[in-house]
């Protein structure tokens, strides 16, 4: 069984709540970096809803993946590219679905091998239950308690479908 | 064959990268593919990623060489690998050990990976039959046979402004017979579906076998380079030949050497390509080597990520993979 959710209620819902954040933070200028591949493509979303200055920056965190020695490597064909300096920025990290952290631990190492930010705000899609890792999100579009065994997934980017799959 | 099935583990797992032959164009492309992420980490603050932390790559060079060995070394710290160089000349060899007792002591240290150059051909399938199941060899250049790492990063570069490999003629230029710069370019190409590929030079610098790969040989450097999309020049290797193969340098050049007269005859947007070191005035004329439609600079950049790519495909690959190993 599977349910489904309106991705475009959880993105405006993100796109809110990341302003009022951004606003009681003073931040004026901030600089969104999607993760590659879902949460470049809600990144996508919130950077033409919220219309900073910075460009859209996307992380490929292939390299900084914790699991290389267990799973080998899946390369994606999209490197990562942050048309903006790091260094004392303000940054808005983006991704589709928190679950273990892992992901959001890897990408921090990589922002930080391109310079030291100002500060980093965790925003997702969906934050769901499962963290390994001392790392929450900043602004979610919804916060889900599940199993072990159920799973959510992003597909896109056109049209965007968030689903909630129970495995066998 | 038995120098096809030595390069992949009993899942079919690249283990070893030994020779161009043999691997399907999904295996280069994959290669390709990775190589397109690594670009970007040399224009990081911090050009590294820590991909291969904790692994040792040894540099073995039998036979001298810059580029390719400081390129092997760089992309292997910029993967966060521990990287160690032996110098052959000055290594215990030179005291009488055998090179089999060298690489178990190598063994014996937990290195993962060996980069050799030799000047014998077939070295390093030689090491890699003898090595234990953990380590992988990597061909830096074994004599006149092959140089797998350089043609990856020549049809990298290809890529990168002729994007469609079907759809292209490619020459080479010059010294073939001594070159497995070219043997290793002509398989990738083929491979990689490229459908027209010329030899271009004096017939006692052209193997005969080149015909049976499908290659088009051209003894006249006009007629050879009408029309091609893609030149690549080799370097007259003078420490290979011991016969006359050559009346003179000079008549060389006048003959075979790339002028911006001869380079006219490709097509306009024809790129120019050599795997370097480049004699100036032998080979190429000073103002083409530098001019607009060289890459060659962009092939030594190249390098460093299609290095990365094939070490961190090579030891990415699942453990599980090194078991049962023959």
């Amino acid at each position: 069984m599977s349910e489904r959710r309106d991705v475009q209620t959880l993105l405006s819902q993100m796109a809110s709540d990341l302003q009022s954040l951004l606003h009681s933070r003073h931040i004026t200028d901030p600089a969104i970096i999607g993760i590659h591949t879902g949460g470049a493509w809600i990144a996508e979303q919130i950077h033409q809803q919220l219309k900073p200055e910075q460009p859209l920056g996307t992380l490929n965190i292939t390299f900084y993946r914790d699991d290389f020695t267990r799973i080998g490597l899946h390369p994606q064909v999209e490197p990562s590219n942050l048309p903006f300096s790091v260094d004392d920025r303000h940054i808005v990290l983006i991704d589709d679905v928190l679950h273990t952290g892992r992901t959001i631990r890897a990408a921090m190492n990589e922002i930080f091998d391109y310079g030291r930010p100002a500060s980093i705000i965790l925003a997702c899609l969906v934050e769901r239950s499962g963290r390994e890792l001392p790392i929450c999100a900043d602004v979610a579009g919804e916060r889900l308690s599940l199993e072990t065994h159920q799973h959510v997934k992003l597909t896109g980017p056109d049209p965007l479908e968030l689903l909630i799959q129970e495995s066998k | 064959m038995k120098r096809q099935d030595i390069q992949c583990d009993s899942q079919g797992q690249l283990r070893h990268f030994l020779t161009i032959e043999g691997h399907k164009r999904e295996t280069l492309t994959q290669i390709l593919d990775t190589a397109e992420n690594f670009v970007t980490v040399g224009n990081q603050p911090v050009k590294k990623v820590p991909l291969l932390r904790g692994k040792t790559i040894v540099n073995l060079f039998f036979e001298s060489s810059t580029r390719t060995r400081t390129t092997f070394e760089l992309a292997a710290k910029r993967l966060s690998a521990d990287v160690l160089n032996i110098n052959i000349s000055t290594s215990s060899t030179s005291k009488g050990e055998s090179l089999l007792d060298m690489l178990h002591n190598l063994e014996a240290m937990h290195c993962d990976m060996f980069v050799v150059r030799h000047e014998q051909s077939g070295a390093a399938h030689f090491i890699a039959q003898h090595v234990a199941p953990h380590i992988s060899i990597i061909n830096a250049g074994d004599g006149r046979h092959a140089h797998p790492t350089q043609a990856m990063l020549d049809v990298f570069t290809i890529r990168k402004h002729k994007p469609d490999f079907t759809a292209l003629r490619v020459a080479i230029v010059g010294d073939l017979m001594h070159s497995r710069v070219a043997r290793s370019q002509i398989h990738a190409l083929n491979t990689l579906g490229v459908p027209e590929i010329r030899a271009i030079g004096p017939c006692t610098l052209i193997p005969p076998y080149l015909e049976q790969m499908g290659v088009h040989v051209y003894n006249d450097v006009r007629e050879g380079l009408k029309d091609v999309d893609v030149v690549i020049m080799l370097r007259l290797q003078r420490e290979r030949m011991d016969g006359a193969l050559l009346p003179s340098e000079l008549e060389y050049f006048q003959t075979y050497g790339l002028t911006q007269e001869k380079l006219a005859l490709a097509k306009p947007d024809a790129i120019v390509m050599h795997p370097g070191p480049i004699n100036r005035g032998v080979e190429i004329e000073s103002s083409v080597a530098d001019g607009p439609q060289s890459v060659i600079l962009e092939q030594v950049s190249n390098g460093i990520a299609v290095r990365m790519a094939i070490m961190s495909v090579v030891l990415g690959r699942k453990p599980s993979g090194e078991e049962g190993e023959a």
